[in-house]
């Protein structure tokens, strides 16, 4: 039984023409697995080194360094919401709102609320420091959110 | 010109409806730079771009004709574009509202770029937070391939070109332009040892030019309108100092923090902190007054309320002991806010950013975030203030202990910091005073 689903081996196949070197395909083929499975599982780097012709070590070589990436004990919830706690949105409340939230789902940044709904996580800014505190789900930037609206779009979304 | 009279250029578009579809922006002249581009011969065009006197956008200023002259005049095999959209400097968020909504004045500026400079493939590099600016480009790319914009024999010339958009993976180091080719590689985003320069040895190893997106939305105007035009603007080079390039053309100001209206404004280089702040981010909130200014991201360091006069141009920041221009993003402080706060905030940012190959750097980042928490927490030294100065002034390409410039952009707030606000440090570590910050456990 494959790991990577159909469209997972289409979109890396797909990406392979694009670069020069298959292992390129890398940050791809990373990308479309989380974002499908919430993790990036160890059979799955095995099955993305043996398409890009790479040792599975240089997949999870590549894929630790990105914080970005989670292992298969450690899987995100169906959102993922990342609070902005660098200056601009620090000087704005960003901090206070990260702390809200955490006391608010009963986590600490980087932890899934039971449920499995959301997951939690502290960023590094986000660039939308005109709508300081900012969030990120999943790839939405939602600008001068409090926590209420937080909850509700995390609540909201998938 | 006065700033009051100034039209805005590269956002000129922005806020009109459809302003992201091809329809629209060739209603508004779209594309004709690029018609024009490919009618001239190549090395012409980069003589166009160098005469203008335009500088990368992307924090280092660097005289962007006068980097793709460095390509090899005999290539065998493809040059490569890299475009940096991987904008991650804490305050800054103009390329993320060029591409939103005008993402084919940034595509028109990367064909020409790529025609410049013999590229026949351009890699896109955004970074993942910006999904939004993904998925129009995705779409305005679709557009051009599908009105012979991309592709083969663009416009009916025998120029071909594809444009490929690669999704980063929130890492700030991927945006120093070598730990980008690196992550473009499929590789952990280790900055390369310079030189070779990209140019040289750049993206799989073949000669590489990599280019701040505002640079190129600058680049149709100044094709359409000419190098006169884009010179006009700004603050001319000091004709005593044959080292200086000049602060040429429009510019985009992010403004952030303690401002009645954050945002960003265009306007011709070299508007001082105060009047950007004053006149036009609505003053400093509250009521309050300014006591430090970020004048371009921060890593640029801090300016003081009295030297906030100083011309926000490619000079000015540095003659006031920062770091220089850097993304010109403004982030505004105000006289209630705690100095050790901020600069904590900062230092914790590089300790997480830092990439950890070079030894200065991961240790100097990550031991003065913990001398700060250490103060933070009400236990500071007076001796801590020296021996942050300390780790500031040994970490960067500048004391030649680093490969990238990660910690200088550490060490100049740090240096900054403590230099021009030392006696609040001291107060702060004599009272015993904790952070009234609340501090997450486990957060790092």
């Amino acid at each position: 039984m494959s790991e990577l689903s159909p469209n997972a081996k289409k979109v890396i196949e797909d990406h392979i023409g694009r670069y020069p070197s298959k292992q390129a395909v890398t940050l791809p083929a990373l990308h479309v697995v989380q974002e499908e499975t919430g993790c990036v599982s160890n059979k799955a780097m095995k099955e993305i080194a043996d398409i890009l012709g790479l040792s599975p070590a240089q997949i999870h070589d590549t894929m630790s360094f990105y914080g970005f990436f989670r292992t298969e004990e450690d899987p995100v919830g169906k959102v993922r919401v990342w609070i902005c706690r660098s200056l601009p949105c620090m000087l704005r409340g960003g901090e206070e709102l990260l702390a809200e939230l955490c006391e608010r789902w009963g986590i600490q940044p980087g932890g899934t609320t039971a449920d499995g709904q959301i997951t939690l996580e502290l960023a590094e800014c986000l660039g939308a420091c005109d709508g300081a505190p900012c969030m990120l789900l999943n790839d939405e930037l939602s600008l001068r959110v409090d926590a209420d609206e937080v909850e509700k779009q995390a609540r909201g979304n998938g | 010109m006065s700033n009051t009279e100034f039209k805005p250029v590269l956002l000129g578009r922005v806020g009109r409806p459809n302003s992201q579809t091809l329809e629209s922006y060739r209603a508004d002249g779209g594309y004709q730079a690029l018609a024009k581009a490919l009618s001239m011969a190549n090395t012409d065009v980069i003589e166009v771009v160098k005469s203008s006197g335009l500088r990368g956008r992307g924090g280092a200023g660097f005289p962007t004709g006068l980097k793709w002259t460095f390509l090899p005049k005999d290539v065998n095999g493809p040059i490569y574009l890299c475009i940096n959209g991987d904008e991650s400097e804490p305050g800054t968020f103009n390329n993320r509202v060029l591409i939103e909504e005008d993402p084919h004045q940034v595509l028109e500026g990367i064909v020409i770029s790529s025609f410049a400079t013999r590229a026949t493939t351009a890699y896109f590099y955004l970074r993942y937070e910006y999904g939004r600016c993904y998925r129009v480009l995705k779409k305005a790319i679709d557009e051009m391939y599908a009105n012979n914009l991309l592709g083969k024999n663009i416009l009916g010339s025998n120029y071909s070109l594809d444009i490929h958009l690669h999704r980063g993976a929130c890492a700030y180091i991927c945006g120093e332009e070598t730990g980008l080719i690196e992550s473009l590689e499929g590789k952990r985003a280790w900055p390369r040892i310079k030189p070779p320069f990209p140019a040289i040895e750049g993206a799989f190893r073949r000669p590489t030019v990599v280019n701040n997106v505002e640079t190129m939305a600058c680049i149709p105007h100044i094709l359409q309108k000419g190098p006169e035009w884009f010179m006009s603007m700004g603050v001319a080079k000091d004709p005593n100092n044959p080292r200086d390039a000049g602060s040429y053309g429009p510019k985009l100001y992010c403004i952030s923090g303690h401002v009645n209206k954050p945002g960003l404004v265009e306007l011709p280089m070299g508007i001082s902190a105060r009047d950007l702040i004053d006149k036009h981010a609505g003053g400093v909130w509250k009521g309050r007054k300014a006591k430090a200014v970020v004048p371009g991201g921060i890593s640029m360091g801090f300016m003081t309320e009295k030297e906030l006069d100083t011309p926000l141009d490619f000079n000015g920041p540095g003659r006031v002991g920062c770091l220089g221009l850097g993304t010109a993003a403004v982030i505004v402080i105000d006289d209630q806010t705690s100095m050790v706060d901020v600069l904590y905030n900062a230092c914790r940012f590089f300790a997480h950013e830092s990439c950890g190959q070079c030894t200065p750097c991961r240790e100097g980042t990550a031991w003065s975030t913990k001398i700060l928490e250490r103060i933070r927490a009400g236990h500071g030294k007076l001796s801590d203030i020296d021996l942050l100065l300390e780790i500031s002034n040994s970490i960067g390409t500048i004391p030649g202990s680093t490969i990238c410039g990660l910690a200088d952009g550490a060490a100049w707030p740090i240096k900054t910091a403590i230099n021009k606000f030392r006696p609040e440090f001291e107060e702060y570590i004599t009272s015993g005073r904790k952070s009234e910050s609340r501090l997450l456990a486990g957060a790092h």
